[in-house]
């Protein structure tokens, strides 16, 4: 391969990391919230609630994830078709149209996002019920009502606690994004797949590879950083150390 | 100040308080003794609406927090007159349960300006001053896990204070700590009592209730034995169990 070959490879494959930013993005940016949700439903003393928010969990931690990104891509079709589906939900399926570029994202987002906040509903849940009962009895005591005390007592605890297991989760995800390739959505596991032929080389699958571990490496520094930052303790020596930089004016 | 008539409270089958009768006078100190498992906790929490009482009458500083209607069913006052009473009392616990992931002065702090709505500097002040009677005022900016336990009861205290509360209850404030620090919390409660708060305190050590008290509540399996002056209760004319109780309690 000459230089200029790898050259415009490279652009290529650059370029193809903006739809597998956006599908890691976004997926995020929803299901950390709904995993929140899902976690409470869970918790909720209204069995029926958290039994069926069990068997979501239970499915979609049961099921590989390939093939839920599938089953969401052939759903609609299948649904309108379906004697089941209801006249209302037929006539707003109805109008999609499934070669859309939207449509194709929108569902796999779906899947993604469903798939991603099952598993952190059962982090923040852990995290919830890890909170010592004498938490919630203090709070009573001070008069803090359920709101305040949940966002003022419990969550700030839950976050620090959940953080480890949730970055975890979110390096995964980086990589699981490769999975839309099969969709197929093109993304940079596509485009390099899809590269091997032309090239006659593994170079592109080599250079997707170095995307995914520079920016797992990327990600973990951060969340480690962010790790830190939640520590007060940790904060407050940081505090004090630039203090003492400053005043030597070394800094 | 406060008034409990005929409190019963029981967790499925378990019975824990029969027939519980209490008053506690303003200024006045109780301490409430008893082996473990009595119901001395329990009675504690009822008060202070942590457990839902079975049956009987609490009055707090003159406010009905529940009564039993005529089918011996409970009814509690709403919400707003519990979220009332709650403000007139505070809890002490034993594992201080103090918030982990504030500074000392926040912890203090926090319940005025979010529950009362206190201007934060106000409520600051507020805090310095009774870290300042704890002798904690260098503490302000530690965290909880920075500190002993000792210190950590200390903050506690300083905590349920902030909110000026008229009775204070303690739930074994010193058995979460070593002997060697049972100390400083003992000399802080005896303090409150020369200025005159009035407080009701579980505890274990009989020498500290004999000395602080002005009325010793004795209780085993749910219901009060026995009640009267440290005199009456640690003198000859105490009942046999009384005795029996507080002299195994010595040999230990």
């Amino acid at each position: 391969m000459t230089g200029e070959q790898i050259e415009t490879l490279f652009g290529l494959m650059l370029e193809y990391t903006i739809p597998t930013l956006k599908i890691f993005g976004y997926t995020l940016l929803y299901s950390i919230p709904l995993g929140m949700i899902v976690a409470l439903l869970k918790m909720c003393r209204f069995k029926p609630v958290s039994w069926i928010t069990n068997v979501y969990i239970l499915i979609m931690r049961g099921t590989p994830l390939l093939l839920q990104l599938i089953v969401a891509q052939y759903s609609v079709p299948y649904i309108v078709k379906s004697d089941i589906c209801p006249g209302f939900l037929r006539d707003m399926l109805g109008g999609v149209d499934i070669r859309s570029e939207a449509y194709t994202f929108n569902m796999m987002l779906i899947a993604f996002v469903l798939n991603y906040a099952a598993y952190f509903a059962e982090i923040f849940r852990g995290g919830i019920e890890s909170i010592p009962k004498g938490q919630y009895e203090a709070a009573v005591a001070l008069g803090f009502g359920r709101i305040q005390t949940f966002f003022r007592i419990i969550l700030p605890q839950v976050i620090r606690r959940v953080l480890p297991a949730s970055s975890n989760e979110i390096i995964t995800l980086v990589k699981d994004t490769s999975l839309a390739s099969a969709i197929p959505y093109m993304e940079i596991m596509y485009i390099a797949k899809k590269q091997v032929p032309t090239y006659a080389s593994l170079l592109p699958l080599f250079m997707a590879g170095l995307f995914y571990f520079a920016f797992a490496m990327v990600l973990t520094l951060l969340l480690s950083l962010i790790e830190k930052s939640l520590d007060p303790m940790w904060r407050r020596s940081v505090k004090t150390f630039g203090k003492g930089i400053f005043s030597r004016g070394d800094a | 100040m406060l008034e409990v008539r005929n409190l019963s409270k029981s967790f499925d089958d378990l019975t824990v308080l029969k027939d519980i009768n209490f008053t506690v006078d303003k200024g006045e100190v109780v301490a409430v003794i008893g082996p473990s498992g009595s119901g001395k906790s329990t009675l504690l929490r009822c008060i202070n609406q942590l457990e839902k009482a079975g049956g009987g009458q609490i009055d707090v500083c003159g406010i009905n927090m529940m009564k039993t209607n005529e089918k011996g069913k409970p009814v509690f006052a709403d919400a707003k007159t519990l979220r009332q009473i709650r403000l007139k009392t505070g809890l002490v616990f034993q594992n201080f349960n103090l918030f982990p992931h504030m500074t000392v002065l926040r912890n203090i702090t926090e319940a005025p300006a979010v529950v009362l709505g206190k201007p934060r500097k106000e409520a600051k002040e507020r805090a310095m001053e009774l870290l300042g009677k704890m002798g904690l005022e260098s503490k302000a900016d530690a965290y909880p896990s920075e500190l002993s336990g000792g210190q950590q009861q200390r903050v506690s205290i300083a905590r349920a204070l902030a909110l000026d509360p008229e009775i204070l209850f303690f739930d074994e404030p010193t058995s979460a700590l070593d002997p060697e620090l049972t100390g400083e919390i003992l000399k802080v409660i005896k303090e409150l009592a020369n200025e005159g708060m009035t407080m009701v305190i579980v505890t274990h050590e009989m020498s500290f209730a004999r000395d602080v008290a002005d009325k010793v509540v004795f209780m085993e399996n749910g219901v009060v034995v026995e009640e009267g002056t440290p005199d009456h209760l640690f003198g000859d004319n105490a009942s046999e169990r009384v005795k029996q109780f507080l002299q195994r309690f010595s040999q230990h």
